[in-house]
C-alpha cells in the first residue's frame, strides 16, 4: 500500500516542462521528506498529484494503493484519500471555518447521512486545542485575515478532521515562527500512523528537526536527484544545494 | 387599472382622500420613463407595461387559511402580520406599551394625525416618480409602526405580503417611525401564492429614524418568477440615529429596487445593504441615493449580485454631499460575481461632493471566482457544484453578517439557500 509516482512528467499549460521523470514511492506508515531549491518543481509535483489543472501531465503515473488517479478529479483524489495542505492556502470570505470542514466531511458521506453535528463539533475543538488554535476560527471565515502561522495551523486542522490517507504538505514551514512550526509539528506528529504516508515539501532542513522523515529526497531540475535517510538533510544544510547538484551530475 | 382613479374608502380622512386624489392627478400627469432617461439608463422599459393587471379579488378563507399557514419566518417575532392582495388576513402581537403597530386602514382612522406627519413626506427622485404617484393614489393598507419615545423593541416585527391569484397588482406599505432613542427592527416578506400566476407589486417603505434611534428593515422579495416588482425605499436619519436597510431579492421576473437615505441629523448613520441572486432571464435595477444633509453623518453601502444564467442587474447609485455637510463619511461599493458567462452586470456608481473635509469612496467590481479558489474547495474533497455554490453563498453572507442579528441572519440565508437549490449549476 503506497502512493507510488512513476516517471511522471508534467508541464506548464504554454508546454514549459517542470517535471522530468520523477519516481518515487511513499508506503503507509512512512514520512517522506522532499528538499530542494526554489524552482526545481516541489510545489508543482504536489500540485499535480492533488489535480491541479493547471499542468498537463505528459508521461508517468501516480497510483493510490495500486488505482491510477488521473482519471480522477481533484475532488475524487481528496475524498480518495489524498490530502494536500497548501503553500498558500486561499481564503473563502464569507464561509466559516466550521462550515467549510464540515462541508469536506459531508462530500466523504453518502447521499441523505448527514454528519452529527454535535460528534462534529467534539472533535473539531479537541484538534482546534492540541494545535492551540483559539475557538473563534471556528466563525472566521476560512483563511480571510488569518496571519500565514494561522492559515498553516488552519491547513493541519483541516488534514486532521479529513484524516487523509496520504498527506502532502507544502511548505508547511515557510512563514512560521519557531513556536508556530513546533504546534504544526505537533499536529502532524500526531497523525503519524502505520496506517498513513506523508510527504514533506520543504525547502529548510529546521522542520525536519520536528518531524523526523524516514527518508529524505532531493529534487532540482524536475527530478530527484539524490535519497537517502534523514542525515542527508543535515549534508544539505551543511554543503548547501550546489554542492549536491555537483555531486550528482559529477 | 392604470386608467381609472381608485376610490379613498370613506371611511379614511378626508387629508387622505385629498393625497390620493392629488396623487392620481400627479400619476396622469408625470410622463412614464422613456429612453434617454438617466434614471432609466440600461432598463428595460417594457417591463413597465402594467395592463391587465388589476386590485386584488377578495380571497377565500381557505385560500387566506393556506397562505397564513404558509407565512413562515423568524421562530419567533413580537408582532406578525399577513396580508394576502393587500387585505389583512392575520395579525399577532405581543408588543408593548408606546408602541402603535397597526395596519394602515386602521391606523389611518384612529391615529390619523400621526399617519399624516409620516404619510410619504419625502420626493421620489429616483426615476419612478410617477409609480410612486400611482402607489400613493392607490395604497389602502399596509403597516404603520410608531415606536414611542426610549421604548426599545427586543425581537422583530414580521410582514408577509402574498399576491393570490392571476394578473394581480398590490401596493404593499410600510410605514416605520421610532422615536427618542428607541429601537425596533421590522421585517417585511413578499412571496406569490403559486408559481404560474403573473403579478405586479409597486411597494414603499417609508423609515424615519428619530433622534438616538436604531431602526432596522430587512424586506426579502421572493415572488415567483412571472411577477414584477418596484420598491421604493425611503429612509431619513436623525441625530446620532442609526437605520439599517436591507434588500433581498431572489424572485420576481423583474425588479426595481430604488432606495434614498437622507441623512438628516449629525452623527447619525445609515447602513445601505442589498443581496441580489439572480437566475434564469431575471433582471434586478437598482438605484441609490445617499443624500448627506447634514454634517457629521455617516452612510454606508454595500451590494452584492451573484449572477447566474442568462440574468441581468443594473446597479447605478450616487453619494450626494450637501454643501454644508461636513465630515461626512459615506461609501459605497457594489460586488458582482459572475457566475455564468452569458449574465451582465451594469455598475454606474457615482459621487458628488459639495462640501469639504469628506471622507467619500465608491466603487464597483466584476469578477468570476478563480480557479484557485476553486481548486482549494476541490482539494478537500467538496465537488465543483458544491463549491461554486459555497463560495457564492460566502459572498451573500458578507453583506448578510452586517445585520448582526443571527436569527434574522439564517432567516435570510435560508431564502438564499432556497434561491440556489433553484438554480441549474451545472453551468461552469
Amino acid at each position: 500500500m503506497s502512493l507510488h509516482i512513476q516517471d511522471l512528467h508534467a508541464t506548464l499549460e504554454d508546454g514549459t516542462e517542470i517535471l522530468k521523470g520523477v519516481t518515487l514511492d511513499i508506503p503507509q506508515g512512512e514520512v517522506h521528506a522532499i528538499m530542494g531549491p526554489n524552482g526545481s518543481g516541489k510545489s508543482t509535483l504536489s500540485k499535480v498529484i492533488a489535480g491541479n489543472e493547471g499542468y498537463v501531465v505528459t508521461a508517468g503515473t501516480v497510483t493510490l494503493d495500486g488505482a491510477e488517479i488521473f482519471g480522477m478529479s481533484t475532488d475524487e483524489r481528496s475524498r480518495a484519500g489524498i490530502f494536500l495542505a497548501f503553500q498558500y492556502p486561499s481564503e473563502v470570505p464569507g464561509v466559516s471555518n466550521a462550515n467549510f470542514i464540515r462541508a469536506a466531511l459531508q462530500a466523504r458521506l453518502p447521499k441523505g447521512v448527514d454528519i452529527d453535528a454535535v460528534a462534529y463539533y467534539k472533535n473539531l475543538y479537541a484538534k482546534m486545542d492540541l494545535l492551540e488554535m483559539d475557538r473563534k476560527f471556528t466563525a472566521r471565515a476560512v483563511n480571510e485575515g488569518f496571519s500565514g502561522g494561522e492559515k498553516k495551523r488552519n491547513e493541519i486542522l483541516q488534514m486532521m478532521m479529513l484524516e487523509p490517507k496520504y498527506c502532502i504538505l507544502d511548505e508547511t514551514d515557510s512563514g512560521l515562527d519557531i513556536d508556530a512550526l513546533k504546534i504544526v509539528a505537533k499536529g502532524v506528529n500526531a497523525m503519524r500512523s502505520p496506517e498513513r504516508g506523508m510527504l514533506l515539501i520543504t525547502h529548510y532542513q529546521r522542520l525536519l528537526d520536528y518531524i523526523k522523515p524516514d527518508h529524505v529526497h532531493v529534487m532540482a531540475e524536475g527530478r530527484i536527484v539524490r535519497s537517502g535517510g534523514p542525515e542527508l538533510a543535515h549534508e544539505l544544510e551543511k554543503y548547501g544545494y550546489d554542492f549536491l547538484k555537483e555531486a550528482a551530475f559529477a | 387599472m392604470t386608467t381609472t382613479a381608485p376610490q379613498t374608502p370613506a371611511i379614511f380622512p378626508a387629508w387622505f382622500a385629498a393625497r390620493q386624489h392629488e396623487a392620481w392627478e400627479r400619476y396622469l400627469a408625470t410622463p412614464a420613463p422613456k429612453r434617454g432617461d438617466e434614471t432609466w439608463r440600461f432598463s428595460n422599459l417594457k417591463q413597465l407595461d402594467f395592463a391587465g393587471f388589476v386590485r386584488g379579488a377578495d380571497v377565500s378563507p381557505t385560500q387566506a387559511a393556506d397562505l397564513i399557514s404558509r407565512s413562515s419566518g423568524l421562530e419567533n417575532t413580537v408582532a406578525k402580520f399577513v396580508f394576502v392582495n393587500d387585505e389583512l388576513a392575520h395579525s399577532e402581537s405581543k408588543l408593548p406599551k408606546g408602541v402603535i403597530c397597526l395596519p394602515l386602514a386602521e391606523a389611518l382612522v384612529s391615529h390619523s394625525d400621526l399617519v399624516a406627519a409620516h404619510f410619504m413626506q419625502q420626493e421620489t427622485r429616483l426615476g419612478s416618480a410617477k409609480f410612486a404617484a400611482l402607489h400613493e393614489a392607490s395604497v389602502s393598507n399596509g403597516l404603520f409602526i410608531h415606536i414611542g419615545d426610549n421604548v426599545e423593541i427586543e425581537g422583530t416585527i414580521e410582514v408577509h405580503h402574498w399576491i393570490s391569484g392571476s394578473n394581480v397588482l398590490i401596493f404593499p406599505h410600510t410605514l416605520v417611525v421610532t422615536g427618542k432613542n428607541s429601537k425596533v427592527r421590522v421585517i417585511d416578506i413578499f412571496r406569490s401564492a403559486d408559481d404560474i400566476s403573473p403579478g405586479v407589486a409597486i411597494a414603499f417603505n417609508d423609515l424615519s429614524a428619530g433622534p438616538n434611534s436604531q431602526l432596522d428593515y430587512v424586506a426579502i422579495q421572493a415572488f415567483n418568477e412571472v411577477t414584477r416588482v418596484i420598491q421604493i425605499n425611503e429612509t431619513s436619519t436623525a441625530r446620532d440615529s442609526s437605520a439599517k436597510g436591507f434588500v433581498l431579492n431572489t424572485g420576481a421576473s423583474w425588479a426595481r429596487n430604488e432606495s434614498l437615505s437622507r441623512l438628516e441629523g449629525a452623527g447619525s448613520r445609515s447602513d445601505m445593504l442589498s443581496v441580489s441572486v439572480p437566475a434564469r432571464e431575471q433582471e434586478y435595477d437598482q438605484r441609490t441615493f445617499q443624500h448627506h444633509v447634514s454634517e457629521g453623518a455617516y452612510s454606508d453601502l454595500l451590494y452584492k449580485n451573484s449572477l447566474y444564467d442568462n440574468s441581468k442587474t443594473i446597479f447605478s447609485g450616487l453619494i450626494f454631499v450637501d454643501r454644508n455637510a461636513h465630515h461626512t463619511d459615506a461609501y459605497q461599493t457594489c460586488r458582482n460575481l459572475l457566475m455564468s458567462d452569458t449574465c451582465e452586470a451594469n455598475s454606474m456608481p457615482g459621487l458628488e461632493i459639495n462640501a469639504d473635509q469628506v471622507k467619500c469612496s465608491h466603487g464597483s467590481t466584476s469578477s468570476q471566482i478563480h480557479d484557485e479558489e476553486i481548486f482549494y474547495l476541490r482539494a478537500r474533497g467538496i465537488d465543483p457544484v458544491s463549491a461554486r455554490q459555497l463560495i457564492a453563498r460566502g459572498f451573500s453572507v458578507q453583506v448578510v453578517e452586517r445585520l448582526g442579528d443571527d436569527a434574522t441572519e439564517e432567516l435570510i440565508l435560508q431564502f438564499i439557500d432556497d434561491k440556489f437549490a433553484h438554480i441549474d449549476t451545472t453551468d461552469p
